[in-house]
């Protein structure tokens, strides 16, 4: 299995204070991995020094492309999308505006095929199409938000607590349409998620940080039966 | 009667280059959070170069073509050289270059074409429309000209994709970054938009007020007040706002004795305080609502 995403060395800061120390991980092609952690721990900062939204140093190996230097604009045009913490949709346009800015930089003509597929996906958005993003409600917004971002056709998907905010049914519910987006497209996944053992069950990977290291990894099956993680972030 | 309808008509005609000036305003207010106070200054130059092109012989419509297409790629330039590097810059900063660009490009004017009054050409001529003396030929093909660049725009920003991105940039600009959307580039080319649309404005208004280094002062405080009566954060807002100054002061001119045309100025001004004091954020515009 080749890594898609090859991370070394890893550093972030906010102005004076660094977030974090140094991380290392990989995301196979195809693969997914979760980012598990407590607050604070630094996980939405990986993934914002990740697209070039953070100061950041280190190594950031895409496909054999160092993008560590990139600004955010040019990393996404490389494919990867970040569904960030919040959704990041603009509230003020329709379904089918955000749907059509997250194709922007491809073809106007795949665009018009590839919203009919998110449509697929999330029948919801379709009878939404003329509405106001920030009228939707919350797991239509994050659906809204995971839709715009398989506009770009992406090869890697960050996602900060694609739960956040949603009923337990819609989690469920969402976190299967994440697992066939990623079979079906053959999208690569790094999902940072509080809900540790929803993320655990559809990543083959799994990193556990604390306060800005990586201090525990392994396969995602091996990380829900460790007795550490379980006590600490599954709760029982 | 008569008089009102030939006051309001002259004050939609005017207002028409407020709102084509309120609308570069918001262009520019839009991708960088600060009002040009250099716009004025920019479409007056575009007019010198109009009128220079036409001494050298240009037919109008081609000089006028042209002076809009350089005047985009001067705007575009002007965001490149001088606020790019600004952009994280605290807000005097973008006081003082805005200044200075001002005082540049009246100089300059004054330098290249100095000070006398020259007339400039109206395309449509001067005679009045339909012999009734309501509005006189200038006022209705420049009311032409401003409807044909409005709903280009209009059409421009909703229906192409650069539009959508343009609109995105300004709406959340990390939102548009994580899409893709180059938002540096579409600032430029918020600055090119607002730039050629100050210079029709500037080209437009020229044949009335003449052509000379100060003839835009007035106007792009009438564009101001149009701007903020409409509301900052609303391109159709600011249109409207540009519009109905233009008609009160043309009707505040007429009918209120003491105003007359000394005072018209000051009414634009009293309207800015007045619709800042009732509505911080114009009739058209919304309280940003932060999220925490």
């Amino acid at each position: 299995m080749t890594a898609l995403l090859s991370v070394r060395g890893l550093t972030a800061a906010y102005g004076d204070r660094r977030v974090l120390n140094g991380l290392d991980f990989d995301i196979a092609e195809g693969g997914a991995a979760a980012l598990l952690g407590a607050n604070g721990a630094g996980k939405t900062t990986t993934l914002r020094a990740l697209c070039g939204m953070t100061q950041r140093a280190g190594a950031i190996v895409l496909d054999g492309q160092d993008i560590a230097g990139r600004p955010t604009e040019e990393i996404v045009r490389l494919r990867v999308a970040h569904v960030p913490e919040g959704r990041g949709t603009l509230t003020a346009f329709t379904v089918e505006e955000n749907l059509a800015l997250g194709a922007i930089t491809r073809p106007a003509r795949e665009a018009a095929a590839d919203t009919e597929r998110v449509y697929a996906y999330f029948p919801v958005l379709k009878e939404r199409r003329q509405q106001q993003a920030g009228t939707l409600s919350g797991g239509e917004q994050q659906m809204l938000a995971i839709g715009r971002a398989l506009m770009l056709r992406p090869r890697l998907m960050l996602l900060d607590e694609p739960s956040f905010g949603l009923a337990p049914m819609l989690v469920t519910e969402l976190f299967e349409m994440l697992d066939r987006v990623r079979r079906e497209e053959g999208v690569s996944l790094l999902i940072v998620e509080q809900n540790a053992a929803l993320a655990l069950a559809i990543t083959d990977h799994a990193y556990l940080l604390q306060t800005g290291a990586i201090v525990q990894s392994g396969r995602s099956e091996e990380m829900l039966a460790d007795d550490g993680v379980r006590r600490s972030y599954l709760g029982h | 009667m008569e008089l009102f309808t030939q006051q309001v008509l002259a004050g939609i005609a005017t207002g028409g280059i407020y709102a084509l000036m309120a609308l570069a305003i918001v262009m520019i207010y839009q991708a960088i959070h600060h009002l040009n106070f250099a716009q004025g200054e920019m479409g007056m130059f575009s007019a010198f170069v109009a009128w220079q092109l036409l001494l050298w012989g240009a037919p109008y419509w081609l000089a006028f073509v042209a002076t809009i297409a350089l005047s985009f790629v001067a705007g575009v330039l002007i965001e490149r050289i001088v606020f790019k590097p600004l952009r994280r810059a605290p807000v005097f900063s973008h006081l003082v270059v805005f200044v200075a660009l001002f005082a540049i490009f009246n100089s300059l004017a004054g330098f290249i074409w100095d000070f006398t009054i020259k007339p400039f050409p109206s395309p449509f001529g001067t005679t009045p429309l339909f012999g009734a003396g309501l509005i006189g030929a200038h006022q209705a093909g420049m009311l032409v000209v401003i409807a044909v660049v409005l709903v280009a725009l209009f059409l421009f920003l909703r229906t192409t994709r650069l539009g959508l991105a343009l609109r995105a940039a300004a709406a959340n600009p990390e939102s548009a970054r994580l899409v893709g959307v180059r938002v540096g580039w579409m600032m430029a080319l918020g600055w090119g938009l607002a730039s050629a649309i100050g210079a029709v404005a500037g080209m437009m208004i020229a044949p009335i007020v003449f052509l000379e280094p100060n003839m835009m002062l007035s106007v792009l405080l009438y564009g101001f007040a149009g701007a903020v009566l409409g509301g900052l954060a609303s391109p159709g807002g600011a249109v409207f706002g540009g519009f109905l100054v233009g008609v009160l002061e043309n009707l505040a001119a007429t009918y209120v004795p003491v105003v007359g045309s000394e005072l018209k100025l000051p009414i634009a001004l009293l309207l800015i305080v007045v619709v800042l004091v009732l509505r911080p954020y114009g009739l058209f515009g919304r309280k940003p609502v932060e999220r925490v």
